[in-house]
């Protein structure tokens, strides 16, 4: 088997403090792999990396067996950042996005069939009937679905996902844990970095735990260190700036 | 209506009308990427730098003995637009220095060069007011040809890649993490933008070339939801601001430049007071906007389970 992501001493520089230091990250084709760490544990940093969105200080990485760089197919990689970056100025459909990520390296315009697949990635994340709302209008957990329908719609092979179900509502979480549940029964690779295991704990068959860059963990998921596990426990992620962001846990009804 | 007949027969005016038109659809065409970009005042940067294109331009026809004298001014627009604005987006991409001092040492740097050199290669006032505020009226063939060509150039480009430049425009990283060629198309919409620049400001002038880009596209955004029909919308405005415009300055002595960037912002302001008609309307007429997905909590009496 293939290794479709291999990547070895990955150290990322960011603003002279380093964010990775001397990662090792190996994960087979058709495995399901959570990327797990503290907040600021370099997580996000990492996969970027891995995508060749932040420059490596050093290391290498082979991405579907080809080293980081114009030869890998990018075709086949699909990517859902944590966050909608700042909406642009201008409106744009849900629609419109998702087509957006038809695109890569060799095809700077959309297929010809391209506004079918986007419509049926929407579906797949249950937003079918939002095709031709403004995006912005969109809620939180709507806005990160339309995101992953954008990587969805190229039929990815390696899926990597950056927290896909922070701040999501949760029958949005669970819509998601089975949309990506299908996509592992059919052996899609899939990456995905979150703050713990949740909705998506069955899925995954290994963890990787990262602490201050670097990895203290590789097997087994591990279970939630204990001040997680509470009933009643509440998580404020600064990196959500606008509203404190109360993450979902799936089992309460209650979460004030 | 023999006035109407006698302004499309004119051939001076006809040859101003149809750059008047090539501008009106062009510009809003870049005008939506710099918009999505944040970046409304790239245009205004490449305008300045363009004036000092323009007296180095009239420098070197009246060194080398050109005629008319004023021949090279536009190729030189165009040389120092595509240069400063791919200077802008190399500063841009690199994060040294910030995006607003960077646009405003171009602003500067290019209104005091180009006031200068002007003056230096033996340039009137006159001259100078002709590229500052525009010069539709004294169009030459040469001109027209030269306006075809870059107008036919920019909206190729800006419509062929309009999903890669959505792409770009809209979340650089995923574009990067996508595989895209972020750099190319960056600095490909900066090229097309000085492109446009050099091309309207014929008709309006460096200081007034960025409404031309930018106010059509305020204009669309407040009346539309999609990307595509801002665009649509915004090249419409373009065209008839300008073509009427440039109308009302046949027929009352006014600066044509002026005159289509005031109905312009005139076009923004009505609709800008006929938006919460339309949105009242809108609504009126479409479903409750909240996804229908059950209480996170639990609320007595349970309406939901009741109703269910």
């Amino acid at each position: 088997m293939t290794a479709a992501i291999d990547a070895r001493g990955v150290v990322v520089d960011l603003g002279g403090a380093p964010i990775v230091r001397g990662v090792d990250l190996a994960v087979a084709e058709g495995e399901a792999v959570a990327l797990l760490g503290a907040n600021g544990s370099g997580k996000s940093t990492l996969v970027r990396a891995l995508l060749g969105a932040v420059p490596l200080a050093a290391g290498s990485v082979h991405l579907l067996g080809a080293p980081l760089g114009p030869r890998v197919p990018w075709a086949e990689v699909g990517y859902v950042p944590q966050r909608v970056s700042a909406a642009g100025g201008v409106p744009a459909t849900a629609e419109e996005v998702v087509l957006s990520g038809l695109l890569h390296g060799r095809r700077l315009r959309p297929p010809r069939r391209g506004r079918a697949r986007a419509l049926e990635a929407l579906a797949a994340v249950g937003l079918a009937d939002a095709a031709d709302v403004a995006v912005r209008t969109l809620s939180g957990g709507q806005q990160q679905r339309v995101l992953i329908a954008r990587a969805l719609a190229r039929r990815p092979r390696l899926l990597l996902l950056d927290e896909p179900v922070a701040g999501v509502d949760v029958p949005s979480q669970r819509a998601f844990a089975d949309v990506l549940g299908r996509l592992v029964a059919e052996g899609t690779t899939v990456l995905v970095v979150l703050h713990e295991l949740g909705a998506l704990g069955g899925l995954v068959q290994r963890a990787v735990v990262l602490r201050h860059g670097a990895v203290v963990h590789d097997g087994a998921p591990p279970r939630p260190a204990p001040e997680h596990a509470g009933e009643g426990h509440e998580h404020v992620h600064p990196h959500d700036g606008e509203e404190p962001a109360r993450e979902t846990d799936v089992a309460p009804a209650v979460r004030w | 209506m023999v006035a109407v007949t006698e302004m499309l027969t004119d051939p001076l005016m006809q040859r101003a009308l149809l750059v008047a038109l090539l501008v009106g659809l062009a510009a809003p065409v870049v005008g939506t990427y710099l918009v999505q970009r944040r970046l409304s005042l790239l245009g205004d940067g490449i305008g300045h730098v363009a004036l000092t294109g323009v007296a180095v331009g009239w420098l070197a026809g009246s060194v080398a003995g050109v005629t008319p004298h004023d021949a090279l001014a536009v190729p030189g627009a165009v040389v120092f637009a595509v240069i400063g604005a791919v200077a802008i987006e190399v500063v841009r991409s690199k994060g040294r220095t910030s995006g607003d001092v960077a646009l405003a040492l171009l602003f500067y740097g290019g209104i005091a060069g180009g006031v200068l050199i002007m003056s230096l290669a033996g340039g009137s006032s006159a001259n100078l007011v002709g590229y500052l505020f525009g010069s539709i009226s004294t169009v030459s063939g040469a001109d027209l040809a030269l306006t075809v060509a870059l107008a036919a150039l920019v909206l190729g480009v800006g419509l062929g890649l309009r999903t890669a430049f959505f792409a770009v425009s809209h979340d650089e990283e995923f574009a990067r993490a996508a595989g895209l060629p972020v750099r190319a198309l960056n600095v490909t919409i900066a090229v097309v933008a000085a492109l446009t620049v050099t091309v309207a400001m014929r008709v309006v002038g460096v200081l007034l070339v960025s409404a031309l880009m930018i106010v059509p596209v305020a204009v669309a955004q407040l009346v539309t939801s999609s990307f595509r029909r801002t665009m649509a919308v915004a090249m419409a405005v373009g065209v008839v601001v300008c073509l009427a415009g440039l109308t009302i300055t046949y027929f009352h002595d006014a600066s044509p430049g002026a005159t289509i960037v005031v109905l312009a912002i005139g076009a923004y302001v009505l609709a800008a007071a006929a938006r919460p008609l339309v949105r009242r309307a809108r609504r009126a007429a479409s479903r409750d906007p909240h996804p229908d997905v059950p209480d996170d909590v639990l609320v007595a009496p349970a309406r939901a389970e009741e109703a269910g």
